[in-house]
């Protein structure tokens, strides 16, 4: 009971001390991933025409992306520091397969980015026009490439693939690279996640410009800056939207129950509808007969089209998942009977057990029992994760959660597509004269384009709970045995850490786009 | 000139010639790599299975025991 108690407290601070972490970095990342690109289209423009407006407009944004650069430099690998302090089974059973994009982006990515990011800063006059603009694109695709391979990691945790378990050394060994890069889960992620980052780099651009119109300050800055930012950020939100549905699609067959919790799903139906928008009942629970929501407006079959290319299909609701007994079509195309999940326990403890087995038939040297358990762990494995959950129900993720942050998320992104029609159809005008509400919602975008994407990764992580690693390894198994009270401090000292930094980054940042451009309105 | 010294002094005069905000964001980043190395890497965060066992195989023997003994098996 104590022992319970102990885990579950570090496993909570461990997991509340990542949060943290990641929310903070990915504070950073996605302004990088697109301002990047802002810049090297407007130093293009800038090649072609040979206009030193757009030379000076460059030099402003660059030094918006240098202080976004510099202070969320690094943060990242503050996760690393935790994976090997906190969370150290997870990080043995999941090997080289996790080490190896990793190594990857740090010897590739970063060196790319760091290189390049030094001639668009120090290069002005040192390198010519056109080599300086192709610096800004590389600048722009390293750090893009360097997202890549976090994503894949994080896929391979969200679908694992491209591995076999070794029971000798406990960890999974990566036998197909290539199925791990083209995980489809890792396809569909990476563009779905650079593309927010494009659509929030937009919404940030147009927000500063709209606090200049605002001012009445660099007006024609303003508005070609808006101009670029909105045709950036329509374009990104059209890839965002086709990305986004093939997210749910894939989600639909590799990972259904954050699926059914993002939608409130709990008993499957065919011709699923998709919820836009609803109020959950907080009461509800696996398996009772209360109605999922209080209220719910929805788009029919919508849902059954997004997950199996449909209009008809059946989408396993939570009940479904939890209790079985559904037909579906695997990955073979072959029709199958869904197990339980009280089943999936129990191959999972019989994987646990044959691996215990295993362990002990090659220390006495018994070859024969060891080959015999070997092939029980493999028989089992893909519900290895299961052994270590003591209820069908702890497979659930936070319901409400997923499914308010989803529609946070998506709500959001529809409005910052009207944010970019109605800028770009002014800007475009001759006379076009921003009204005060259109600069007033402008600016207001800024922050909610933060919080819608951080709303989407509480989707995507806090929807695949309780897994570390999707089926093979909970939460409570994945983290060390550590004291959670070293936890918690680390996490108040991060906590402390990264507000000092956040007000330094605001404080340099507002500093700055005071100061303005200096572009003459001519 | 050298390819080596051309890439030093483009490093230098670009350092030289960097603005305030520039030289500030530097010594950001400086005394945050300088925390998380220096401070928090040494002090809070070692490698739980590198500083508590020796060899790879007291590391695998000490995660399969973690693994196959979970503390809610029943």
């Amino acid at each position: 009971m104590l022992d319970n108690m102990f885990l579950s407290s570090v496993v909570e601070w461990s997991r509340l001390q990542f949060a943290l972490t990641a929310v903070f970095h990915w504070f950073f990342v996605p302004l990088t991933l697109g301002l990047s690109f802002l810049i090297a289209i407007m130093e293009s423009i800038y090649v072609k025409t040979g206009n030193e407006f757009w030379k000076k407009a460059v030099k402003f944004w660059m030094t918006i992306f240098g202080i976004n650069f510099a202070i969320g430099v690094a943060t990242g690998i503050i996760l690393e520091f935790e994976f090997g302090t906190n969370w150290s089974n997870y990080s043995w059973f999941v090997g080289d397969i996790f080490g190896a994009p990793l190594a990857i982006e740090g010897i590739f990515a970063f060196f790319m980015e760091s290189t390049f990011i030094a001639i668009m800063f120090f290069g002005w006059n040192k390198v010519g026009r056109k080599t300086h603009a192709l610096a800004s694109w590389l600048t722009a695709f390293g750090a893009n490439i360097s997202a890549l391979w976090i994503l894949v990691a994080n896929s391979w945790m969200q679908h694992p693939v491209g591995m076999t378990f070794n029971p000798d050394t406990a960890r999974n060994e990566m036998n197909n690279f290539w199925d791990v890069l083209f995980n489809p889960t890792a396809i569909s992620k990476f563009f779905h996640t650079i593309t927010s980052g494009y659509v929030l780099s937009a919404v940030v651009v147009i927000g500063i410009s709209a606090w200049f119109l605002l001012k009445g300050r660099e007006i024609i800055f303003a508005k070609k800056s808006i101009i670029v930012a909105s045709i950036f950020g329509l374009l990104s939100s059209a890839v965002l939207i086709f990305t986004g549905d093939s997210s749910g699609h894939n989600i639909a067959h590799t990972q259904p129950m954050k699926l059914a919790a993002m939608e409130g799903l709990y008993k499957g139906k065919q011709g699923a509808g998709l919820s836009v928008i609803g109020l959950l009942d907080h009461s509800k629970m696996h398996g009772d007969d209360k109605k999922a929501f209080l209220f719910n407006l929805e788009i029919p079959k919508l849902l059954s089209f997004m997950g199996y290319r449909d209009l008809n299909a059946f989408v396993p609701g939570i009940d479904d998942l939890v209790d079985g007994g559904y037909e579906y079509t695997d990955q073979n195309g072959t029709k199958v009977t869904a197990i339980s999940v009280e089943e999936k326990i129990q191959r999972g403890k019989a994987a646990i057990t044959a691996f215990s087995e295993y362990k002990k038939a090659k220390t006495e040297g018994n070859t024969i029992a060891a080959e015999d358990a070997k092939t029980r762990i493999e028989d089992n494995f893909r519900y290895f994760g299961y052994g270590y959950l003591n209820n069908p129900s702890d497979v659930i993720p936070n319901v409400p959660l997923c499914y308010y942050s989803f529609r946070i998320m998506v709500g959001l992104g529809f409005l910052f597509i009207f944010v970019f029609i109605v800028t770009l159809c002014i800007a475009l005008k001759k006379d076009g004269n921003f009204k005060k509400w259109v600069l007033y919602l402008s600016i207001l975008t800024v922050p909610l384009v933060y919080i819608a994407s951080q709303a989407g990764w509480v989707v995507a992580e806090m929807g695949r709970q309780p897994w570390t690693i999707q089926d093979l390894l909970p939460t409570v198994a994945a983290t060390s045995r550590i004291d959670a009270s070293a936890v918690m401090i680390t996490f108040f000292l991060f906590f402390v850490l990264f507000s000092i930094l956040l007000v330094a980054d605001l404080k340099i940042l507002f500093s700055q786009i005071k100061k303005g451009p200096n572009i003459s309105n001519e | 000139m050298n390819v080596f010294k051309q890439v030093f002094l483009f490093y230098y005069e670009g350092f030289r010639g960097m603005t305030v905000v520039g030289k500030t964001l530097w010594i950001i980043i400086i005394i945050k790599l300088i925390i998380m190395f220096l401070v928090l890497k040494l002090f809070f965060f070692p490698n739980f299975l590198k500083s508590n066992f020796k060899t790879e195989d007291e590391r695998i023997n000490y995660v399969t025991k973690e693994l196959t003994a979970p503390v809610n098996i029943n």
